[in-house]
């Protein structure tokens, strides 16, 4: 096959491209720009697909039942994940492949691969957390009837993922987040046997086709004015505040492609399908709430940044406020959900949510760097949180934290490590959301100092999370880790491939704030860079903390702390009971989740089902049904027919042949004799009646 | 002497090796009367032979081959008379009728 040789001749270097040589040379970045490390990056994405499929046709039989084959695909992203970080991190990586698959009128359709600070940084999340993920889901899947399915799913998530940061055009983009889409649906539905169960994966797929729907809109919108579906052409306009079609419907682009980010990042009014997604494996739950899935929609706003940021106020500067508002909404209103709920898993839910809506409020102010810094940093202390939350469902069997309680002596490791990720989400220094959570409130408070007036509200919110998150994690630790144990099942320490995976993200929940702490080392800031030397509104690295702020948080969220444990943590054992009492008045609001997915399903989904059932009924009745019956009567009516032919015709054919063979045969037997000199005669008169023919005519 | 006078005798012996097939109870006589047939053929293929005057002598040649053929015929028609003889106690054609149908 010179399906390479194909492939290579055809890879367009970003730098080469006539008038971007001159600005990727400007890029903050300079560095790698062609070489096979990066020209074959598109391995990345195909390996963990590639496994997906050999895993559903030859899993069965191949060593560990699968697992293997997938541990495998995503520890060569992993491997090459953290080799292209570090040479990112030494030397700038700016590299864009590109293939062409077909074309079609003027419309171009290709395959490609960035390589750049952004992608990178995913790649090395995907492949780092996944990579522990898996390892810990062997063990904690072990017996599962569908193990091998399982990790096939596994692999197909997190391929999807790859897909979908390594694209460097809209298309493959749609490609990688309906792959993601998907395989969440499968994993989200494990346990199909649940009718829950299949309604969280219904739930979660209606809910992304929603966003989609957006998405696809903006996508369409952007593209079609820009005339490419390539990120860097759409970049390219914009950095040089070309007015035209795409300043044009700026707007609308900018907020359908909102909308479809807003789905998979699970921002208020479309999250409610993160907190059902619960009902899928704990594993899952820690890659989707970490690397994969809810990170794409921040990824897309950080890829299309320039556009939001706006430099020359022509394009989608507008938008920015709405998703301003629509982070510091989410992060405030859902940190609420987090307090109230039993469900050990939901609660980390809602606090991803809520952290989802920080990352998406620091968009929305501008802060590129602070936003993805967030991003980077959640996904290890949320992939351990729920990596431990796993462990002591699978030694408690059971998820509400009412059957939990004085864990932290039965599961010390499991409890340490737990620690460390609540003091990392809580933002405790030197833990690593600290740094992040920082960076973005103060990036907020510098948005709303330079002129985006609602990011001062903002502000304010994101300072009430703050609490919120100390509150409902420190609840959450109380009353699983402290008092006296009420469950049934004996707990004990998981086993070493589930302790080892937590262990390690245990390290990075503390040390991976280290790499951007201002006015000591800030090298995150040109880590995750592309190629456009854009400082936003938010973007702005300042020189040192913002010490006010520093203060103002650390107070909040130890004065959060210490309230949490008097209410919780004295006397753990009786408290999940008289949460009712604490917070009077919004309580049922708070239980019945604001009234929103009632809403919906009031408002939505009844009046759409209830007479689109009665269409459908109505069309199985009388149109499938007299299909089907109509072609059982023609059966028979043919059958007949073919049964009339049968015996009428053929048989009578057959019975006419037979009888003509054995009445000639009576006949004929006379002449058989057996008397040899009346044979001889016979010939003779033959041969005689012969020559007289011959000699008459 | 003339072509038909040959013609004439080979007819007489054919017409008799005939007779005595068709008419013949003992299969040995049968048999010897197919070698009086086979010798009036044998005069027609010399007299014509002559007659014809033909340069490669087809005629005579054929004969020889007919002889040779007789000979072995009346080898295997002997050997499976006898067989039968031995095995039924008869060599009467009439009785041997086991081939009828």
């Amino acid at each position: 096959m010179n399906l390479l040789a194909t492939i290579i001749p055809q890879i367009i270097l970003a730098t080469e491209e006539g008038g971007h040589a001159e600005e990727a040379a400007h890029a903050i970045v300079p560095g790698i720009t062609s070489g096979a490390l990066v020209e074959w990056a598109w391995l990345i994405p195909v390996v963990p697909l590639v496994a997906a499929f050999l895993i559903v046709f030859f899993g069965r039989k191949s060593p560990f039942k699968g697992w293997l084959m997938a541990e495998l695909s995503i520890g060569f992203v992993a491997v090459y994940g953290t080799v292209l970080f570090v040479l990112n991190a030494t030397q700038g990586i700016v590299y864009e492949g590109q293939v062409e698959i077909a074309r079609i009128g003027e419309l171009t359709l290709e395959w490609g691969w960035m390589v750049d600070g952004l992608s990178i940084m995913m790649y090395f999340l995907v492949g780092v957390v996944g990579l522990l993920v898996f390892t810990y889901a062997k063990s904690y899947m072990h017996g599962d009837i569908r193990f091998t399915w399982f990790f096939a799913s596994f692999s197909l998530f997190a391929g999807g993922m790859l897909v979908l940061v390594a694209s460097p055009n809209m298309i493959q983009l749609i490609v990688g987040w309906e792959l993601v889409g998907v395989a969440s649906y499968l994993l989200i539905g494990h346990y199909w046997e649940d009718l829950t169960n299949v309604d969280a994966a219904n739930t979660a797929f209606m809910v992304n086709k929603v966003a989609d729907a957006g998405l696809f809109l903006g996508v369409i919108i952007m593209a079609v004015s820009v005339g490419s579906f390539r990120f860097n052409d759409v970049i390219d306009v914009v950095v040089h505040g070309e007015e035209g079609a795409l300043s044009q419907y700026a707007f609308w682009a900018g907020l359908l492609i909102f909308i479809g980010a807003m789905g998979k990042s699970a921002q208020f009014p479309l999250h409610i399908w993160l907190p059902d997604a619960m009902a899928g494996p704990t594993p899952v739950s820690a890659l989707m709430h970490a690397a994969t899935m809810v990170t794409a929609g921040v990824y897309l706003l950080g890829r299309l940044f320039p556009f939001y940021i706006d430099p020359s106020g022509l394009f989608g500067g507008d938008v920015r406020n709405i998703i301003i508002v629509i982070g510091g909404i989410t992060l405030f209103l859902m940190g609420f959900l987090a307090v109230v709920q039993d469900d050990l898993k939901k609660v980390l839910a809602y606090s991803t949510v809520s952290q989802l809506g920080y990352m998406v409020a620091a968009m929305g102010a501008g802060a590129y760097t602070a936003g993805l810094f967030h991003l980077f940093t959640h996904a290890f202390f949320k992939a351990l949180l729920f990596l431990a939350a796993g462990s002591i469902i699978h030694a408690v069997h059971s998820n509400n934290m009412v059957d939990m309680g004085g864990l932290r002596k039965k599961m010390p490791i499991t409890f340490w490590t737990f620690v460390m990720g609540t003091l990392a989400l809580v933002g405790i220094f030197p833990f690593a959301g600290f740094f992040s959570k920082d960076e973005i409130l103060a990036s907020i408070r510098y948005a709303g100092e330079s002129g985006q007036e609602v990011a001062n509200l903002i502000l304010f919110l994101g300072i009430a999370g703050a609490f919120l998150t100390a509150f409902y994690m420190m609840r959450l630790v109380a009353l699983t880790f402290f008092g006296t144990y009420k469950g049934h099942a004996k707990p004990h320490e998981s086993p070493k491939m589930m302790v080892y995976p937590m262990i390690g993200l245990a390290f990075f929940a503390l040390t991976a704030g280290w790499v951007n702490i201002p006015g000591v080392y800030t090298g995150f800031t040109t880590w995750v860079a592309t190629r456009e030397p854009l400082t936003g509104m938010g973007d702005h690295h300042s020189e040192s903390f913002d010490w006010t702020l520093v203060a103002i948080t650390s107070a909040v969220v130890a004065t959060s702390l210490v309230i949490a444990w008097l209410l919780y943590g004295k006397d753990a054992d009786t408290q999940s009971e008289r949460d009712r009492f604490r917070i009077p008045g919004l309580w049922p609001l708070f239980q019945n989740l604001y009234y929103i997915p009632s809403f919906y399903m009031r408002a939505i989904v009844r009046p759409i089902m209830g007479p689109m059932a009665n269409a459908v009924l109505w069309f199985d009745m009388h149109v499938i049904d007299a299909v089907v019956n109509g072609v059982g009567a023609g059966s028979v009516v043919f059958a007949r027919v073919v049964r009339a032919t049968d015996e009428d015709v053929v048989d009578t054919v057959y019975n006419a042949t037979a009888a003509a063979t054995g009445a000639s045969g009576s006949v004929l037997r006379k002449a058989v004799s057996g008397r040899v000199q009346q044979y001889a005669a016979f010939s003779f008169i033959g041969v005689l009646v012969i020559v007289v023919l011959f000699i008459v005519f | 002497m003339t072509i038909t006078q040959f013609v004439l005798v080979a007819t007489a012996l054919f017409s008799l090796g005939l007779y005595g097939v068709i008419t013949r109870r003992n299969a040995v006589l049968v048999l010897a009367s197919v070698e009086l047939m086979l010798a009036a053929v044998n005069l027609n293929m010399v007299s014509f032979d002559t007659y014809l005057q033909d340069q490669l002598h087809a005629g005579q040649m054929m004969s020889l081959f007919i002889i040779a053929l007789a000979a072995a015929e009346v080898g295997i028609g002997i050997a499976i008379i006898l067989m039968i003889y031995r095995n039924l106690h008869t060599a009467d054609v009439d009785e041997l009728n086991r081939m009828k149908g």
